[in-house]
């Protein structure tokens, strides 16, 4: 992340956005979470209709998002409802985002009625009233338009807070050229990972079966797909054990490629990163399904040599797990909430907004599209011709239940490095390094408000 | 700034002190190439394209020359959106740090050359302040701000800009060394006013001082990051530093789409005008940290 500002300012924020999260998540308890007592009165009757009439009705709101799709929605959008202005922002990627939505919320003015939101920094968002609950709108119908997992992410309990948008369901991406050439069977198992590893480092001291310098998000994913349930959240009681069965699983799994030198300690994202993918000295990823459109545009020298297969696994059952992908959600600030509501339904579950999305390059989380004959059909010559979407649906289908994120899970990424990436840098036992974060976790959510391993 | 640092390397033939030292000299070196490895390699990445980038060796050329290509993409992108960063970034320079100059230089003036009860108050309260960094006030800065409707407005970013308190403290001590009391005192005798003989008389003798505190809040509103980073969400207000980091972040995450090359193109035209601001004051900033080092 050499190209981000520094690591101490990027912190510096987070902590500064987490720390208001408890204090209004203790505050939105004792007023007894009446989160919309804005506008939504004069439309929220319980029905799918007062969100139709205000599409009619028209108005003006404004829309947060990064995404590369959400422009010519937006435009789309407009023309299907010329009542409706949306104002697409632009206010930061993810984290930077949150920060900003963080500060909005804290200061009771100036967040945006619809605003895009990774399933992982749901939790914080949702626990605190920041976002509306959308089943006073009919959303709950809904739910078997999306993925269980993409639906479970953005709803809690009853609760609806978003529609989901893109999904993640991991896969294992990987560089054919490299592993013809070592002359290695794609590894089903994690165990054939390790031997795979092992035999394409060996055979060029600068291939790497992967790159992995401590990355929040895939540790959390890998615990996922292993069955672990570190974080679990009911009101302000958190229990937090990284050091439960599945976490030990993975550890146990990926101690040996860390310890022994068998990743390369490549930050994600970064144009080294880009270059590896592209030249084969990076020959596998484990990642989510979104990543065949990066891999296009930004490895474009790797074209022909990629190809996807299931997610290797312990015991051979097919299992996976959701790595990154998000919705969308409307907050508690809006004014028109039951506008926003539409806009937030006609993003993320009309045919029109959807054809958008995915020709953006983006993995769907609904399950008409995952299961149609067009999308799985599709075979991109970057993939040597491979239909890769009957294998990355395959995953979505695969994917591990029961898993939660903490509610404060944006700043445990943040602080992921200190502790865990500590375990990478020296190549100790990562278990030290999930316990070094347990701590701080327990420590800061105590600090917060939370009632954390009480 | 390697450029002025190559000055006292020369001047080690000065006939005043002509005794050389090869460990100086070396660490002059590695202090010279650390500073400009990295602009040289800013020189030449700014002429690859994004796959060039990643395929060739960063201290000398892609076999591709496409630094025009770059130039024109980084104005044409999305709109010409660099240019109107370009544009904020000049307000909120010309507004800001100019701003902060002239604050700073009339309220280090008025402390240095007045006596009036609290001027200990107000010493103290401004050496504290240059003690406290921007960084820990950008929060409580964001709310109070917040509370006055003000956040994501250029007034947002130009307001805190134009307190200096290190400025101000330059400006002080400057002005008690190099601005005469006799001198002030004679205006008076001669019928000037307080402003008047601040305009005309103080102001040049000023000159050098103030030269520095411009250059160095200019540099500092030119670079200013953070603050903006929190007061701003709508990217049409973005001054390059904020607007060049939301193109790198447009490398990471699902559907990302890395346009390195801009980022990169985007970075040297970022630092060309702050580079020829500090070549063309050098001198003045010079003499102005200079001055008063020796008593008269």
């Amino acid at each position: 992340m050499k190209h981000l500002p520094s690591l101490a300012a990027r912190r510096a924020l987070a902590v500064l956005a987490a720390g208001t999260v408890a204090a209004i998540a203790l505050a939105g308890c004792s007023t007894g979470g009446s989160s919309d007592d804005g506008g939504a009165a004069a439309a929220g009757d319980g029905t799918f209709d007062s969100v139709k009439a205000a599409l009619e009705k028209g108005g003006e709101i404004t829309y947060w998002s990064w995404t590369p799709s959400a422009e010519a929605q937006v435009e789309a959008f407009e023309k299907a409802y010329p009542n409706v202005t949306v104002n697409l922002v632009n206010a930061g990627t993810n984290n930077d985002e949150y920060t900003k939505l963080q500060n909005a919320i804290k200061a009771g003015s100036g967040a945006p009625d619809v605003v895009q939101i990774e399933y992982q920094a749901f939790p914080q968002f949702s626990l605190t009233d920041s976002f509306v609950d959308l089943a006073q709108y009919g959303f709950a119908d809904f739910e078997d338009d999306y993925t269980a997992s993409t639906w479970g992410s953005v709803t809690s309990g009853d609760a609806i807070y978003g529609l989901p948008q893109d999904s993640g369901p991991m896969a294992l991406f990987y560089n054919k050229a490299v592993f013809d050439a070592a002359g290695i069977a794609v590894p089903t198992t994690w165990d054939e990972y390790y031997e795979a590893a092992k035999a394409i480092h060996a055979a060029n001291p600068d291939a790497y079966i992967t790159n992995d310098t401590g990355d929040a998000g895939f540790a959390t994913s890998m615990i996922w797909q292993a069955g672990g349930q570190p974080f679990q959240t009911d009101g302000t009681d958190v229990t937090i054990d990284l050091q439960d069965a599945g976490s030990k699983k993975w550890t146990e799994n990926w101690n040996r490629l860390v310890s022994e030198g068998l990743v390369a300690p490549t930050s994600s994202w970064s144009d080294e990163w880009f270059r590896g993918l592209g030249d084969g000295s990076i020959a596998t990823l484990i990642i989510g399904a979104w990543m065949p459109g990066n891999l296009i545009s930004g490895a474009p020298d790797g074209s022909g040599d990629w190809r996807v297969a299931p997610m290797p696994t312990y015991d051979g059952t097919p299992a996976s797990a959701e790595n990154g992908g998000g919705g969308q959600a409307v907050t508690s600030q809006s004014k028109n909430p039951a506008l926003a509501a539409g806009f937030l339904w006609w993003l993320n579950n009309s045919e029109e907004s959807i054809k958008i999305f995915l020709e953006s390059g983006g993995f769907p989380s609904t399950t008409a599209e995952l299961s149609s004959d067009e999308f799985l059909s599709e075979a991109p010559e970057y993939f040597g011709g491979q239909k890769i979407n009957e294998v990355l649906a395959d995953a979505a289908n695969n994917v591990v239940k029961g898993w939660n994120y903490l509610p404060y899970q944006v700043y445990a990424n943040s602080i992921f490095g200190d502790t865990v990436g500590q375990s990478y840098q020296n190549g100790t036992d990562l278990n030290e390094g999930l316990t070094a974060w347990q701590d701080a976790l327990v420590e800061y959510g105590n600090s917060q408000g939370f009632s954390v391993n009480k | 700034m390697a450029l002025p640092l190559a000055r006292p390397a020369r001047r080690r033939n000065d006939p005043l002190n002509p005794r050389k030292s090869n460990i100086l000299l070396i660490v002059m070196i590695v202090y010279g190439l650390y500073t400009l490895v990295p602009l040289v390699w800013l020189l030449f990445s700014a002429t690859k394209t994004q796959g060039g980038l990643f395929s060739s060796f960063g201290l000398w050329f892609a076999d591709d020359f496409a630094l025009f290509d770059n130039l024109a993409a980084t104005f044409t992108y999305r709109d010409g959106i660099f240019l109107r960063w370009l544009g904020n970034t000049l307000l909120y320079v010309v507004v800001g740090a100019g701003g902060a100059t002239l604050l700073a230089t009339m309220a280090g003036y008025g402390l240095a050359k007045y006596r009036f009860p609290g001027r200990r108050a107000v010493f103290a309260i401004v050496l504290g302040a240059v003690a406290v960094p921007g960084t820990a006030l950008a929060v409580p800065t964001f709310l109070l701000f917040s509370e006055l409707g003000l956040t994501n407005t250029p007034w947002a970013v130009i307001i805190p800009s134009l307190i200096s308190p290190f400025g101000l403290y330059l400006i002080w001590v400057f002005a008690t060394e190099s601005v005469p009391t006799e001198l002030l005192e004679a205006a008076r005798i001669d019928g000037a006013g307080e402003f008047r003989t601040f305009f005309t008389i103080s102001l040049r003798l000023l000159a050098p001082g103030i030269v520095t505190v411009a250059l160095f809040t200019v540099v500092a509103t030119w670079n200013n990051y953070f603050l903006p980073l929190i007061m701003l969400s709508d990217p049409e207000w973005y001054p390059l530093t904020v607007g060049l980091n939301q193109w790198s972040s447009q490398a990471i995450g699902a559907g990302s789409q890395p346009i390195y090359n801009l980022v990169i193109t985007g970075s040297l035209l970022t630092i060309i005008p702050i580079v020829i601001a500090f070549l063309l004051l050098q001198r003045f900033w010079q003499s102005g940290l200079t001055a008063g080092s020796v008593k008269q």
